[in-house]
C-alpha cells in the first residue's frame, strides 16, 4: 500500500472517544470481522449520511479505551485512513498494526472532497494543495510493504532468549 | 551514569533491543494481565499460526468486565447477554489451552484485573506490566511501568512476551499540599485532569510527585495512577524507595498543583477533563454540544442537579478504603427516594473484607444493593447500565456520551461525593454530610 485516495468524511469534534467509535455492548465478541455495523451506532449523525474512505476528525481522535475493536470497525465499514490534529496513543498503534493509516495534520476538508494520502512522500493531496505529515518510519514501512509486526518480534527469539538468560 | 528518571531506569532494564531511528525499542514485559474482552481474537492470531504462549508463568487472566454483578441463581452466574457468557467460555478454554492461570468467574480470587494484580501480589516496583486495558497505568502506583494495549499487542506478548514500542515522554507532575477534609485522591487526579486537558499527557508518561503523593496510601496512589489515561498519557507512576528518579533527572515537561485548597471535584460535562469545584458553577465558556447532552446550563451551579442512579465501583474507585469512604457517609442513614445505588467491589477479596467490617450492611440499610465484583456499570457491558436520560454520579473514570448506557449521562467523583449525592438524590457536596 503506497498510496490511498478517497472521499473525506469530516467529523469535526474534538475527543472523539473510541466508546463514541463503537460502544462497549459491541465488545462482546470473540472475533474481529462484522463490526462495520457498530460503528458509530449511537453516535450516527456524527457522519450525517456522508460517504467515503477517508475519515477527517478533530483533534485527540480515538482517545479512552485501548479497545482495537475501534480500528477494526473503521476498517470494515471501509475507512482506509484517519486524518486528524492529533491521534491518540493506543489508537494510533492499533490503527497501524491493522493498516488503517493514521495521519496526522491540522487542515480542514469539505465533505467529500477527494483525498489522496502518499506513504512514500507522507504527503496529503486534496484539490490542488499539498501537506507533508510524519509518521513514525517503522510504521510507514510497514503499512507500505504490509509487515507484519508479529513476524518481526518472532524473529528476534534468540535475542529475547538472551534477555531473559541474563537477567 | 547521568540521572535518570524511574520511567528511564525501568525502560532501560527491560530493553531486549534498544530503539533506533528506523525500529522501535523492543521491550521485554514481567507481567502480562489478561481478560474475557480484549484476548479472544489474539488467542485466534496464535492459533492461526501454530504459536504458543511463551511464557504462561508471567501471564495471568480474571473474568471482569462483561461478567453479571449478580449472585448465581440456582447454580448458575445470571448472564445478561449470552455473547457474554459465550466470551467467558473463550477465556476459559483458551487458559487450560495454553496454561495460563485463570481466576473465574467464582472463583475467590476473581475481580477487576487492576484490583487483583495488585492484590495477588503481582505487581512490583521495577516491572514492566501490560494488558488489554487502558486502565492498566494503575499498577505504576508500585512504581511499575505500566500501560495499556491493544489485542494485536495481546497477541505480541503471548507469543514473545515482549512489544515494539517508541520510548514516549516523560512528565512530572508535583502536587503539594495538605488535603482539606471530604477531598480525596480522586479529586487530585479530576483536578489534574482539568488542568492538562483529555489530550495533555500525550505521549508521555507521568510520574506522580511531591508531599501529597509521599502520604497517600497505596490505594490512593492507585486512583491517581489509573486516570492518567484520561489526561491522554501512556502511563502515569509513583517512585518507591527501592525505585525512584535520580535527584536532577531531566523531564520533558513539568507541571505543578497545589492541593491545599482543592475542593471535591465533579465533572459536569463529556469528558473527564471537564472537573469542577461540586460547589462551583458550570463554565460560562463550556461548549454547548456536551452542556445539552448533560443537561447543565452555563453558569448555574451542579450542586442540587437531580440525578437518578449512584454507582461505586471500577478499578478506579472499588477499593476497600473506597468503599469505607462511601459507608462513612452513608452509615446510618437512607438514600434519597428513587435514587438507584450499586455498590460493586472491585474483587471477591475485597468483597469479603468489606463484609468482614460490615460494610455491607451499612450499605443494604441504606438501601443500596451491594453486589458481586466486576466493571459493571464503569463499561456497561454486563447488564448493570443507565437507562436514556438517566443521570448518575459515578465513581468511575468515564463520562464520555453513552459510556455507562446509551443515553446515559455521567457525572464523575469520588466516592464520598457519590454517597453524598445518593443521600440527597442530587449532587451533593460531602463536606456538608460530613459535618
Amino acid at each position: 500500500m503506497k498510496r490511498i485516495v478517497g472521499k473525506a468524511v469530516v467529523v469535526p469534534r474534538p475527543n472523539i472517544d473510541t466508546d463514541q467509535i463503537i460502544p462497549a455492548r459491541f465488545l462482546r465478541t470473540t472475533v474481529r470481522k462484522g463490526l462495520g455495523a457498530a460503528l458509530f451506532a449511537d453516535r450516527p449523525e456524527l457522519l450525517q449520511g456522508q460517504a467515503g474512505t477517508i475519515l477527517v476528525a478533530g483533534e485527540n481522535f480515538g482517545c479512552g479505551s485501548s479497545r482495537e475493536h475501534a480500528p477494526w470497525a473503521l476498517l470494515d465499514a471501509g475507512f482506509r485512513a484517519v486524518i486528524s490534529p492529533s491521534i491518540a496513543d493506543i489508537f494510533r498503534s492499533n490503527a497501524v498494526k491493522n493498516g488503517l493509516v493514521p495521519v496526522q495534520i491540522a487542515a480542514t476538508f469539505a465533505p467529500g472532497t477527494e483525498i489522496a494520502i502518499d506513504l512514500e512522500s507522507c504527503t496529503v493531496e486534496c484539490e490542488g494543495r499539498s501537506y507533508a505529515f510524519t509518521l513514525d518510519p517503522f510504521a510507514r514501512h510497514c503499512l507500505i510493504h504490509e509487515i507484519d509486526e508479529l513476524g518481526y518480534l518472532l524473529a528476534a527469539e534468540e535475542e529475547i532468549a538472551a534477555f531473559e538468560a541474563k537477567r | 551514569m547521568p540521572s535518570r528518571t524511574l520511567f528511564d531506569k525501568i525502560w532501560d532494564a527491560h530493553l531486549v533491543r534498544p530503539e533506533t531511528e528506523e525500529a522501535p525499542a523492543i521491550l521485554y514485559v514481567d507481567l502480562h494481565l489478561v481478560h474475557e474482552v480484549t484476548s479472544p481474537q489474539a488467542f485466534t492470531v496464535l492459533r492461526e499460526r501454530g504459536l504458543r504462549v511463551r511464557r504462561p508463568d508471567r501471564t495471568v487472566a480474571t473474568m471482569d468486565h462483561s461478567t453479571p454483578t449478580l449472585p448465581r441463581v440456582n447454580g448458575r452466574f445470571p448472564f445478561a447477554h449470552g455473547d457474554a457468557e459465550a466470551q467467558v467460555d473463550t477465556l476459559a478454554r483458551n487458559c487450560g489451552d495454553y496454561g495460563i492461570e485463570l481466576h473465574a468467574l467464582g472463583s475467590e480470587k476473581q475481580g477487576i484485573v487492576h484490583v487483583i494484580g495488585p492484590e495477588l501480589g503481582l505487581t512490583k516496583a521495577g516491572m514492566t506490566v501490560v494488558c488489554g486495558d487502558s486502565h492498566t497505568s494503575t499498577h505504576g502506583a508500585f512504581g511499575a511501568l505500566a500501560f495499556g494495549i491493544g489485542t494485536s499487542e495481546v497477541a505480541h506478548v503471548l507469543a514473545t512476551q515482549c512489544l515494539l514500542q517508541r520510548k514516549p515522554k516523560a512528565m512530572l507532575i508535583s502536587i503539594d499540599g495538605a488535603l482539606p477534609a471530604g477531598v480525596s485522591a480522586k479529586d487530585v487526579i479530576l483536578a489534574v485532569i482539568a488542568r492538562l486537558g483529555v489530550g495533555g499527557g500525550a505521549g508521555h508518561v507521568i510520574e506522580y510527585a511531591g508531599s501529597t503523593v509521599r502520604g497517600m496510601s497505596i490505594e490512593e496512589r492507585m486512583t491517581v495512577c489509573n486516570m492518567s489515561i484520561e489526561a491522554g498519557a501512556r502511563a502515569g507512576m509513583i517512585g518507591s524507595a527501592e525505585w525512584g528518579t535520580d535527584p536532577g533527572a531531566r523531564f520533558d515537561k513539568e507541571a505543578a498543583l497545589d492541593v491545599s485548597r482543592l475542593a471535591p471535584m465533579i465533572t459536569w460535562g463529556t469528558d473527564p477533563g471537564t472537573a469542577i469545584p461540586v460547589d462551583a458553577r458550570v463554565p460560562d465558556d463550556a461548549p454547548e454540544k456536551p452542556l445539552q447532552y448533560m443537561g447543565v446550563k452555563r453558569g448555574a451551579p451542579l450542586l442540587g442537579t437531580k440525578i437518578d442512579v449512584v454507582f461505586v465501583g471500577s478499578c478506579t474507585n472499588g477499593r476497600l478504603s473506597d468503599l469505607r469512604a462511601a459507608a462513612s457517609v452513608l452509615r446510618g442513614r437512607r438514600i434519597a427516594e428513587g435514587v438507584r445505588t450499586l455498590i460493586v467491589p472491585g474483587s471477591q477479596q475485597v468483597k469479603h473484607a468489606a463484609e468482614q467490617e460490615g460494610l455491607d450492611r451499612v450499605f443494604r440499610e441504606a438501601g443500596a444493593e451491594w453486589r458481586e465484583p466486576g466493571c459493571s456499570m464503569c463499561i456497561a457491558m454486563n447488564g448493570d447500565s443507565l437507562t436514556p436520560g438517566q443521570a448518575a454520579v459515578s465513581t468511575s473514570n468515564r463520562n464520555f456520551e453513552g459510556r455507562q448506557g446509551r443515553g446515559g449521562r455521567t457525572f464523575l467523583a469520588s466516592p464520598l461525593t457519590a454517597a453524598a449525592a445518593a443521600l440527597k438524590g442530587a449532587i451533593a457536596d460531602p463536606r456538608e454530610v460530613l459535618r
